[in-house]
């Protein structure tokens, strides 16, 4: 015979779940009024994702700092905060580059944005909570989204690379119930906090299954995160992708993945195992330089751009690794300056258009020939945003590497700080060669390509707004780093 | 007024340059002149009110920019950056005035205002980011000047150069932030101001590994043996303009750097390394100058004549020594007017013939006598003949190392002087003799543009190398402070020992 458990309204603190409560209202609300009337324009919804990441964004900054609620899963803490502020801005940013020129055969279903708004909600869930089921079903939400939103691209690249996706989320979620499962079997709890406590208490042992859990979980958010050796659908899947949604995938899910693993990881770094140190110095080091390499030999910018990105992703994944307040907030700032850079390298992608489909890929280093000829602004603008990203000062990436580099400095990680530095200069020469087609070579004789041709005035503005934070983030960089180091601090990182 | 001059000097050009953009494309020359002429007159006013009698920093200004970090914009000029500032403005002006591209003219001319900010930000710039910013920013616009003007390897020049350095700096990155965190660690507070850097006294292992790490950022731009190998590509691809610029003043940037950087803050670092760096800087001169020797392209000889120079400006910076380091800093001024003046005087023979391969020319004092005597007078410089500017900075840069090591000193100076013999036997292949090819029988000589920007040069070069003193007085006081800091903060005997000590110095005296 159950009995009724008598628990509070007050103790659940709802307020907790507002800001994804918001978002899935907003997913509801678009099926609701695409139930009530077909064929409105996607202008409507674009800004009705809009409304509601705002809303979203609006209580996310009413919630009161450490309080945890519904029974306890979820935690807002500092990095929970941090973690939504980038999940929601981004989403914010990059769903306005769907006011495209050209038609998208996706953008004509309201359930693209409905799937948009719950991916968003599934991102809140995943980086708002310390419980490995509760992240799990944020997780899964949100990638069951993503890849049918890829897959509504109608280009058979678009299905292979959802299939990709699908295939490889499908054993990354494997892994990390397998991970759970151990974590749980260890401890008696799935509870990370919990995890912790428990494990540390009784030494890590047995060492062995500690281990086995660890390299679970690392593939798991390896698949995620797409870490060398786990990377191998993210060209595809970038190239299969529209730019806009390309971009995307580049920042939002990997911060919700970062967010999780430094929970994790943390505690686990600090078990004095030394193969869970050892595996992660190795994930951090190959996912940086070998990622690298390969950007090296891209001859299409988006595949050269999701490398790139891979290679971020290990740059940030060196602050799990030192673990400190320092390098924690690192990655954030990090990935708060990258947001932007980033969003403006994909919107340049984004915005050019070619007349003529023929061809493997989308957007060649030869279809860049020669722009500042034809297009001054653009290529200016385009080169701005591979400077920074190359970490060339005074454009903010720099200032992030640098804050990271100093990190790994601090802390000891003397010949990783090198690496960290070796690689960015290895980095400068994909990001350079772009740079060289644009402006040292000459326009193809028949070019069928119209660079700004899929930019609205609102992609245009986009623009914009990131080549400003690009250039002047210098002097925005103040104010992130106290609010990301006060709210790391807080949360006990 | 005067207490933002620094920020003027620093940003007018940038300013200037993009209102450029406003400007149209045939008429932008005068515009970028005159731009260049105010930056120039700005720099000669900034002279006028530096104080000469007070060794320390002058004019500084500080904003935090990163608080929470310690990054601030902090510039301030003493004796040592003055003239590098004022050469710079100087040389930009006269290599903008004397510019004879003609494509795309209006970039061209806005690219070298952008770099005019880098170049002078790097020489005022008291706070290690933000000379690391200027530092790394310079790189950007000389790489357009090499890809968009230069010859038919440019772009392999272009990346060689671009990311050679690029690698350095980022070690040099890895250096300052430990730096900074040392400084933490002292302090509590983040702090990257170089004056506040200058307090620290640190260990001599860690000395070590600091100053290897700044070494290799400087070491490349200056550049040392063994990273010298981008700069001939760089040099023998890029337009005279891109030459010039790169030889009279990127190139000290690295020098400056370890007078600014290296020598104070690694005092025992600095003694540790001297002779190794002497041998290196020794190896440069003589093998640069061997290669010279073998160089069939004019140009070519020009740059690894320049390099082989700049070994004799690291010889007398790691003298660590009043006179060595005076005369280190006298020779980057010189240098910097005399190499610029034989790649612009390399230019201007390339115009007429569009040639560079010295078996081309022959007999052209013959021709061009005006052309061949400013040419004589830069290469009589250049080798270091008395009473001219080279002189006087290799004469105090090898008297402040014979302090330190009479044998090496004797290497250094044969080697100068076996120097002299490449640029003496290139001179006269081009110039006497019979003229031989008929290309060159009727050339004309030097036009009123050029020796608008040829004559002030030659004329700096006999003023100051008959009477040097208006410059070595500052920057000797400003030396004096700095090497009395080194021997205050060296912190083994072999340090006190070889740094000499100015205050018992001068008493004695």
């Amino acid at each position: 015979m159950l009995t009724p458990i008598d628990v509070s309204f007050d103790s659940l603190h709802i307020e907790t779940l507002i800001p994804m409560l918001i978002a899935i209202g907003g997913a509801l609300t678009i099926l609701v009024t695409d139930l009530a009337k077909k064929n409105l324009d996607k202008s409507l919804y674009i800004m009705m994702t809009v409304v509601f990441l705002l809303l979203d964004l609006g209580a996310l900054f009413q919630t009161d700092l450490n309080q945890r609620g519904f029974f306890d899963v979820m935690l807002v803490d500092g990095l929970a905060i941090l973690g939504q502020l980038i999940v929601i801005l981004g989403s914010l940013l990059f769903v306005i580059l769907s006011f495209s020129k050209k038609s998208f055969h996706e953008y004509l279903y309201a359930e693209y944005f409905a799937f948009y708004l719950f991916m968003v909600a599934g991102f809140q869930f995943m980086v708002a909570s310390d419980n490995l089921i509760l992240i799990f079903v944020g997780l899964e939400t949100s990638s069951l989204a993503l890849y049918t939103m890829i897959a509504m691209h109608n280009r058979h690249t678009a299905l292979e690379a959802a299939v990709k996706y699908f295939t490889m989320g499908a054993l990354s979620a494997g892994m990390f119930a397998f991970g759970s499962m151990i974590l749980y079997a260890l401890s008696g709890s799935v509870e990370i906090g919990k995890i912790a406590e428990v494990m540390t208490a009784g030494g890590f042992e047995p060492m062995a299954l500690v281990i086995v859990a660890t390299a679970f979980m690392i593939g798991a958010f390896g698949f995620k995160m797409a870490l060398v050796p786990f990377h191998t659908w993210v060209p595809d899947v970038y190239e299969g992708s529209t730019a806009a949604l390309a971009g995307f995938m580049s920042i939002v899910p990997k911060i919700a993945g970062l967010v999780v693993t430094i929970r994790l990881f943390e505690f686990l770094l600090q078990s004095g195992i030394i193969w869970v140190e050892i595996m992660i110095y190795a994930l951090v080091v190959l996912t940086m330089t070998l990622a690298n390499i390969w950007a090296l030999v891209q001859d299409d910018v988006k595949r050269m751009l999701a490398y790139s990105s891979i290679s971020h992703a290990g740059f940030v994944m060196a602050a799990v690794l030192i673990g400190t307040t320092h390098s924690n907030s690192a990655l954030f700032i990090y990935w708060f300056l990258f947001l932007f850079t980033n969003l403006g390298a994909f919107a340049m992608l984004w915005s050019s258009r070619s007349k003529t489909t023929e061809g493997r890929y989308d957007h060649t280093f030869e279809k860049f020939s020669g722009l500042i000829k034809t297009m001054p602004l653009a290529a200016f603008l385009i080169a701005i945003f591979m400077l920074s990203l190359a970490g060339v000062p005074p454009f903010s990436m720099f200032f992030g590497k640098m804050y990271m580099i100093s990190s790994a400095v601090t802390s000891g990680y003397m010949t990783l700080a090198i690496i960290m530095a070796l690689n960015s200069a290895i980095a400068a020469y994909y990001y350079l060669k772009i740079i060289f087609y644009m402006f040292f070579k000459e326009p193809l004789a028949n070019a069928e390509v119209d660079p700004m041709g899929n930019a609205t005035l609102s992609v245009k503005s986009l623009i914009g707004v990131a080549a400003f934070f690009t250039i002047f983030g210098i002097f925005f960089v103040n104010p992130v780093m106290e609010m990301v180091t006060y709210f790391v601090y807080t949360s006990g990182y | 007024m005067s207490e933002h001059i620094l920020s003027i000097l620093v940003f007018f050009p940038l300013v200037a340059g993009l209102l450029g953009i406003l400007v149209d494309k045939d008429s932008i020359r005068p515009y970028a002149i005159t731009v260049a002429g105010i930056e120039f007159l700005l720099s000669l006013w900034l002279w006028s009110e530096f104080d000469m009698n007070f060794a320390g920093m002058q004019f500084i200004e500080s904003v935090p920019l990163i608080e929470q970090f310690g990054i601030s914009y902090t510039l301030g000029v003493d004796g040592i950056s003055l003239f590098l500032i004022i050469m710079t403005t100087l040389v930009t002006f006269i290599s903008l005035g004397s510019l004879t591209v003609t494509n795309r003219v209006k970039e061209l001319m806005i690219t070298v205002l952008v770099l005019e900010l880098t170049m002078v930000g790097v020489f005022v710039a008291l706070d290690a980011i933000l000379f690391y910013l200027f530092w790394e920013l310079s790189l950007v616009p000389m790489l357009y000047i090499i890809g968009v003007w230069g010859g038919p390897k440019r772009l392999y020049a272009g990346i060689k150069f671009f990311l050679y350095t690029f690698t350095g700096s980022l070690i040099m990155l890895v250096g300052m932030l430990y730096m900074a965190y040392l400084y933490y660690q002292a302090t509590g507070t983040w702090s990257f101001s170089l004056l506040e850097w200058y307090r620290l006294q640190l260990p001599f292992d860690l000395q070590l590994w600091l100053f290897g790490a700044f070494f290799l950022g400087f070491a490349i731009k200056v550049p040392m043996f063994p990273f010298h190998t981008w700069l001939p590509y760089a040099h023998g691809q890029a337009p005279t303009i891109g030459s010039v610029i790169l030889a009279a003043v990127l190139l000290k940037m690295g020098t400056y750097g370890f007078v600014r950087f290296s020598l104070p803050l690694f005092p025992d670092a600095s003694v540790a390394f001297m002779v190794p760096i002497a041998v290196l800087s020794i190896i440069m001169i003589i093998y640069t100058a061997m290669v010279a020797y073998a160089q069939e392209d004019i140009k070519q000889v020009v740059a690894y004549s320049s390099v082989s120079h700049m070994g004799v400006i690291i010889l007398g910076t790691f003298a660590l020594n009043v006179e060595g380091i005076t005369g280190s800093i006298f020779l980057m001024i010189s240098h910097g007017i005399v190499s610029g003046a034989l790649f612009m005087l390399v230019g201007v023979i390339y115009d007429r013939r569009h040639t560079k391969l010295m078996s081309e020319f022959g007999g052209l004092a013959h021709v061009m006598p005006m052309f061949a005597t400013i040419f004589g007078i830069m290469m009589m410089a250049s080798v270091g003949l008395p009473l001219t500017i080279g002189f006087v900075g290799e004469f105090l840069s090898l008297l402040g190392f014979y302090q330190q090591s009479h044998m090496l000193t004797l290497v250094a100076g044969t080697a100068i002087i076996v120097g002299a013999i490449y640029m003496l036997s290139a001179y006269k292949k081009a110039f006497f003799g019979e003229v031989t090819n008929e290309k060159n029988r009727n050339l004309p000589d030097v036009n009123k543009v050029e020796l608008f920007a040829l004559v002030p040069l030659t004329a700096l070069v006999v003023i100051l190398g008959v009477y040097p003193k208006p410059i070595l007085e500052p920057v000797d006081r400003s030396v004096t402070a700095m090497v009395k800091l080194m021997h205050a903060k060296a912190v083994t005997d072999e340090g006190k020992n070889s740094i000499a000590d100015v205050l018992v110095n001068k008493e004695a005296k």
